[in-house]
């Protein structure tokens, strides 16, 4: 069996020799007419060539597999046994070169994934219980474990810092490419770089386990999770290719032509159809892993490229989620000391839009906050706060409204300019009187609109919004989009509905969320697209993963998405077609089987480098 | 049970991929056998205590493909 190994790390050897000993040998026929040497030489070629596409027939057949090689090994040595040399040395050497261009194009196709798992830290800087370092191989760090990290260098393992700061770039695994500052119990990924700074980081998980690690098994698998098209054709080709074996059995019983069964098994080689559909997927894929977009397989592309309903979740989806305070407007006659007010009631609060308040309040350099009565929270409306001197109100209008607060046209005037903006809304009133209109925005992705207008362009044709946001808000944001339709005031599991309905309406709905909370929709949508940062939800629960939350990148997605498709179609389209015409070819009796060899090998070539035009 | 991991070299015709996969499939104790083509791995769960990852690797080489490495995971 060493001869096997030596075989297949020589066969680029084996093959250059195979073609030079082919051509002295047509030199010899031609130009010399010494036939004898001529034929001596393809003899050997035939020889060389044949010995190791036949061991790989026979090892396939151990295991009861009907291979390519097999076909092609009873064809050299039916050529050889009629004398037909020449054919059977250019037959070994066509199909053992076309073997070494395929291998050599296939690794472009592979490259985009290449080039993401070589990204993959193999050493870490683990240091002792005694405070000694040494370089281990990631493979026996376990949990626990401190490695030190140096400026430059690449976190092997993901863990918590347990000593040092430094500044981080993590965009291998959020897509944000901008350094984030790490200290002392942060979160630190495998994967990303230290710009500078030395961290010493207690490990929690490795290789495999880490973060970066899902994704890069994530996009290993999907490459190899084959669409529709090519599982129907890998099963085809499970009984073609016997049948192919079969059907020259036939030709030579009927015919009793030998030449002609020998040739229609070379013809039958369903070479570039095996291929084809597999490595359009292959190159879609790897150009989505190279732009942050991560593909869980051919059924994922395949499903996306046939939605035509785009449903959006608001909030850190078409925003980035991060809300800050727009405008404040007064009322009382003591600005500060109200917003004072406003922050001691809003720090009881975790609500988003009480951590935007109390940030902004702190900016303005109002550190010192009043003593607050006990505040009970109403549902869906705001804070109260009773003592004997006064009454605070801190919610929304409805709660003013509820508490027999007036509104006055100044108030109303101030509450509009907000909503006109598509802020949402948050008012202060002290005894019945109001003091504060804040308005809190949620800033819209920059990219939304070129990305959702790109959408459309490319076949999206209806796009909703879901949220669970103030009507008027989101209508706002609603206008200054390419979207459709609004539906506010949601309750997450009423997300899942409108999900449901637009499915039972015979469209094709992507639901693009950030995982967390609107798993369900994810879920029950025909494709599920998580947008966020690359966390565990989102990696397991949706179809396609943004690792950039950007819509550009949802864009391309979805782009690339119809093209691999259609990829898949042409190199099906060219394969079929390419059988077909050897076969009329056949017929007429122009091909013969070198020349059918090449045609396909030929057509081999033409599938990759279509495929090829994916990964731009 | 283990998980096996094995990188082999690039794999360049689809039916290595059965071949692979029927051979490692037909070993003893191996329950479950996944063969990433374009990834060039082999990922196969097994029983230690009839079969080990040195001889699964030892099949594919037999077959005549490189093993590069060769990664053993305890799973429950």
């Amino acid at each position: 069996m060493k001869f096997n190994i030596w075989l297949q790390k020589h066969q680029n050897k084996l093959t250059a020799v195979i073609g030079v000993l082919i051509v002295v040998s047509l030199f010899f026929t031609y130009l010399i007419k010494m036939d004898l040497v001529a034929n001596i030489l393809m003899i050997i070629a035939s020889i060389m060539g044949a010995i190791p596409i036949a061991l790989h027939a026979f090892s396939a057949l151990k295991n009861k597999v009907i291979s390519i090689d097999l076909l092609v090994t009873i064809a050299v040595i039916g050529a050889f046994i009629i004398g037909e040399y020449i054919e059977s040395a250019v037959v070994t050497f066509l199909f053992l070169f076309g073997n070494y261009l395929e291998q050599r194009t296939l690794q472009k196709t592979r490259s985009s994934v290449k080039d993401l798992t070589q990204m993959a830290p193999t050493q870490a800087e683990l240091i002792d219980d005694d405070g000694n370092i040494s370089t281990v191989d990631i493979d026996d760090l376990d949990a626990g474990d401190h490695v030190v990290v140096k400026p430059g260098g690449q976190i092997p393992v993901d863990g918590k810092i347990v000593d040092g700061t430094g500044y981080v770039n993590e965009a291998s695994i959020t897509g944000e490419s901008a350094p984030v500052e790490k200290e002392d119990g942060d979160p630190v990924f495998a994967g990303s770089l230290i710009d500078n700074g030395t961290i010493t980081v207690e490990t929690s998980t490795v290789g495999e386990d880490t973060t970066f690690g899902k994704i890069i098994e994530l996009v290993e698998e999907a490459q190899d999770s084959q669409s529709p098209a090519a599982r129907f054709i890998d099963k085809f080709a499970t009984y073609y290719t016997p049948a192919v074996l079969v059907i020259g059995i036939l030709v030579w019983i009927f015919t009793q032509n030998f030449e002609l069964a020998i040739t229609v098994l070379v013809l039958g080689c369903p070479g570039a159809l095996v291929i084809g559909a597999p490595v359009s997927n292959v190159a879609g894929i790897g150009n989505g892993a190279k732009n942050g977009i991560l593909m869980k397989g051919g059924n994922a592309v395949n499903s996306f490229s046939h939605v035509d309903t785009l449903v959006l979740d608001k909030t850190g989806t078409l925003t980035t989620g991060k809300m800050t305070v727009s405008k404040m407007d007064s009322f009382g006659t003591d600005k500060n000391a109200d917003m004072a007010i406003l922050s001691a009631v809003e720090s009881n609060s975790d609500h988003p839009l009480g951590r935007a308040i109390t940030k902004f309040v702190a900016n303005e350099g109002i550190k010192d906050l009043p003593e607050m009565p006990e505040l009970d929270t109403v549902k869906g409306q705001g804070m109260v706060g009773t003592d004997d001197s006064q009454e605070i109100l801190v919610g929304n209008e409805r709660l003013m409204q509820n508490n027999g607060v007036e509104i006055t046209p100044e108030n109303r005037k101030a509450i509009d300019a907000r909503l006109d903006d598509g802020d949402s809304i948050v008012m202060m009133a002290i005894n019945k009187e109001i003091r504060l209109i804040v308005g809190v925005n949620d800033e819209l992705r920059p990219d939304a609109f070129e990305g959702l207008t790109a959408l459309k362009k490319a076949g999206m044709t209806k796009i909703v919004m879901l949220t669970g946001d103030n009507r008027l808000a989101a209508q706002r944001v609603a206008e200054k989009l390419p979207i459709d339709e609004v539906h506010a005031e949601l309750l997450p599991e009423q997300k899942v509905e409108f999900v449901k309905q637009f499915k039972a309406e015979g469209r094709k709905v992507a639901f693009v969320g950030d995982g967390i909370n609107d798993s369900p929709s994810l879920a029950t949508a025909d494709i599920g697209i998580g947008m966020g940062t690359g966390t565990d939800v989102a990696i397991d629960t949706a179809d396609i993963v943004l690792v950039k939350s950007s819509f550009k990148s949802l864009a391309h997605a979805y782009i690339l998405a119809k093209k691999t498709v259609a990829n898949t179609k042409e190199n099906i389209t060219i394969a079929v077609g390419t059988v077909a015409l050897l076969l009329l070819g056949l017929l007429v009796g122009v091909i013969q089987m070198a020349s059918g060899m090449f045609v396909h090998e030929a057509s081999i070539l033409v599938v990759i480098f279509n495929a090829m035009r994916l990964l731009r | 049970m283990a998980k096996a991991i094995l990188q082999l070299g690039d794999l360049t015709c689809p039916s290595c991929m059965t071949k692979i996969q029927k051979a490692v499939q037909n070993q003893d104790g191996v329950s479950d056998v996944k063969v990433l083509f374009n990834a060039g791995k082999v990922k196969a769960d097994f029983d230690e205590d009839k079969v080990s990852a040195d001889q699964l690797g030892k099949v594919i080489t037999e077959l005549g493909y490189e093993v590069k490495k060769i990664k053993v995971k305890e799973i429950a």
